[in-house]
């Protein structure tokens, strides 16, 4: 759909530090999981820390059924800030659904998130049958949205400081034999670098400082294993690990 | 209809180069975007004669009031971009301006020349804004060698020529002046404004160290400069910079302008360049209504 619509809040849900918040959309093409939406408030978008926001923010579809989008926020700035502090009956403008998202695959898959780099992942768990996934956060308040994860086997968490689930790392609880494995991975940059690392069929959802999201600007770059510059927000923003260079720290 | 250097528009809203990638949208959008494009005319990005990656990121900070962009014109160079994108932005509902940038005259001149043969193409923007690897300074800044460039390309094309001025100089005026002596059909501003962000460690956050101001923030320069230029030159203008709305719009046309390109806006709102020029439209009806 082109252009900008503005939706109606119809939920607004906590989990520890997290948002979900709840659109109604009507009239809006169906998105696939990994796929993202800009988003900006209709009201007070602007004003905030160093009278930003301007521009929308991008994020992964957490959910969506029935005319009906899900959203989940984690608060690191002004533009997430205001979008957290929105109700029911508020308004957003959200441009989507943008981007290529996770590909089908014949092997087992293992879902592999941290903290609110889940979003991605719940959309994705929706569609397959029981995967196996694992999480990973900062503590055990927000690994509350673990919750989130209501299709099939209990999700595997982990904290970084043990306050609940396992201690360390969530690439920690991959098995030692990944023969067969694809791995579906989103969270902090660290984290996909790692499992890019691995060598190992798998596939990142990565984020990155967006103006448009829809291919305009070119700001959105990711450098390529074979050289040059891809657009996170239209050649992905789910790219095969095999064609990165890295997953830069910003 | 609006005439511009031959061309008939429907409207007075284009894109600014580098703004919008209709074939990316196109991807995005589907049909939908043919069936309500937002601008009379399609101004591609930047095409030079090599292919050029960009700058390393991150590429972007956001302002108050806008944003800084250090692209740094990643583009398939002439040759991909005449094989590659020309047949596709060919299917455009409306007439395309390519946009070019070379740091030689000689460079400017095969460039314009390429796109001369094409008839595909409407008209050539020369993006004059790259700087001149001996002084540093843009080659469109300097009035003189400003006119020496466009002379030299002027005879490679038969096309309507517009020159993107930059506003990185000590008087834009004196280069519209120089743009229209050196053959200029028209002429376009302005460009973005040369910026740096310090990250809290107080280096520069941009991969390519400053980048380009652009969106409202720089609006009441675009005014300012318009109007300059519009003084010194009979040729038409493309105002732009910072426009969000309609009346934002007629500002620039009161400037001086005939058309008016909307780049940061559609960041924002895809869309933005048809709501702006419809509410365009309106403004003018309504003030042909003295009791409005
Ligand atoms: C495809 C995709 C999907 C995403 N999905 C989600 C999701 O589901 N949930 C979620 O919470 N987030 C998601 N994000 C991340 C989200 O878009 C960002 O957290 C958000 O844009 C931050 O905006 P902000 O205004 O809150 O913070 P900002 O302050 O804009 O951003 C925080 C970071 O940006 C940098 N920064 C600081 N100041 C500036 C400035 N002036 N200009 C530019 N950069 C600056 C710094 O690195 C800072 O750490 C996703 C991102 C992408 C690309
Ligand atoms: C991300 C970005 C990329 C741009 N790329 C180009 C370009 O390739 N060539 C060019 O002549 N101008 C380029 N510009 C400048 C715009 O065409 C325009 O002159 C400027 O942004 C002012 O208009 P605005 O405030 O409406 O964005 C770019 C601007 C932005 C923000
Ligand atoms: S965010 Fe603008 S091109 Fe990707």
């Amino acid at each position: 759909m082109f252009g900008r619509r503005a939706c109606t809040v119809v939920e607004r849900t906590t989990y520890g530090p997290y948002v979900v918040v709840d659109v109604h959309d009507p009239d809006g093409p169906a998105p696939a999981p990994g796929q993202f939406y800009m988003l900006a408030a209709v009201e007070r978008w602007g004003g905030g820390d160093g009278e930003r926001p301007f521009l929308p923010r991008a994020f992964s579809v957490l959910r969506a059924r029935e005319g009906r989008l899900s959203f989940l926020f984690d608060d690191v700035g002004p533009g997430t800030n205001r979008l957290m502090d929105l109700d029911r009956e508020d308004e957003l403008w959200l441009t989507g659904p943008l981007g290529e998202g996770w590909r089908p695959t014949d092997r087992r898959p293992i879902l592999i998130g941290g903290g609110v780099g889940i979003a991605p992942l719940v959309a994705l768990a929706d569609t397959l049958d029981a995967p196996e996934v694992l999480l990973g956060f900062r503590d055990a308040h927000h690994a509350q949205a673990a919750a989130l994860v209501t299709q099939g086997s209990d999700p595997s968490v982990t904290t970084d400081d043990g306050s609940a689930g396992h201690h360390g790392l969530v690439t920690e609880l991959l098995p030692d034999d990944l023969s067969g494995v694809e791995l579906f991975a989103c969270g902090p940059p660290a984290m996909l670098e790692a499992i890019r690392r691995l060598g190992v069929p798998a596939q990142l959802a990565l984020e990155s400082g967006m103006a448009c999201g829809f291919g305009a600007c070119f700001g959105c770059v990711t450098p390529l294993a074979e050289g040059g510059y891809a657009r996170v927000c239209v050649d992905g923003p789910v790219f095969a690990a095999a064609e990165l260079a890295e997953v830069p720290a910003h | 209809m609006i005439d511009f250097c031959g061309l008939q528009l429907e409207h007075e809203v284009i894109n600014g180069s580098g703004t919008f990638d209709a074939i990316a949208a196109r991807r995005a959008f589907g049909a939908e975007l043919l069936d309500r494009f937002p601008f009379s005319a399609f101004v591609s990005k930047t095409i030079t004669l090599k292919p050029r990656a960009g700058n390393p990121p991150p590429r972007l900070w956001e302002t108050a009031g806008g944003m800084i962009n250090s692209i740094g014109l990643p583009n398939k160079g002439l040759a991909g971009y005449l094989e590659h994108d020309l047949p596709q932005l060919a299917e455009l509902p409306v007439p395309l301006i390519t946009n070019v940038m070379g740091s030689t005259a000689e460079e400017l001149t095969e460039l314009a020349a390429a796109c001369d043969e094409r008839p595909e193409i409407a008209a050539i923007e020369l993006n004059v804004s790259c700087p001149n690897v001996a002084t540093g300074l843009d080659i469109g800044a300097v009035p003189a060698e400003l006119e020496r460039v466009v002379a030299g390309v002027r005879p490679a094309t038969t096309k309507p020529l517009i020159v993107k001025l930059t506003p990185n100089t000590a008087d834009v005026a004196a280069c519209g002046r120089a743009a229209e002596a050196g053959g200029a059909d028209a002429v376009s501003l302005i460009n973005t404004l040369r910026a740096m962000a310090l990250d809290s460690d107080g280096e520069p956050w941009l991969g390519g160290r400053t980048g380009g101001l652009s969106g409202p923030a720089i609006r009441n320069v675009a005014v300012a400069q318009v109007a300059a230029v519009a003084a010194g030159v009979t040729v038409p203008i493309v105002g732009m910079g910072g426009v969000q709305t309609g009346a934002h719009a007629l500002d620039l046309l009161r400037a001086g302008a005939t058309l008016v390109a909307v780049g940061t806006e559609s960041f924002r709102d895809p869309a933005a360049g048809g709501r702006i020029a419809r509410e365009l439209r309106e403004k003018a009806a309504n003030s042909a209504n003295p009791f409005a």
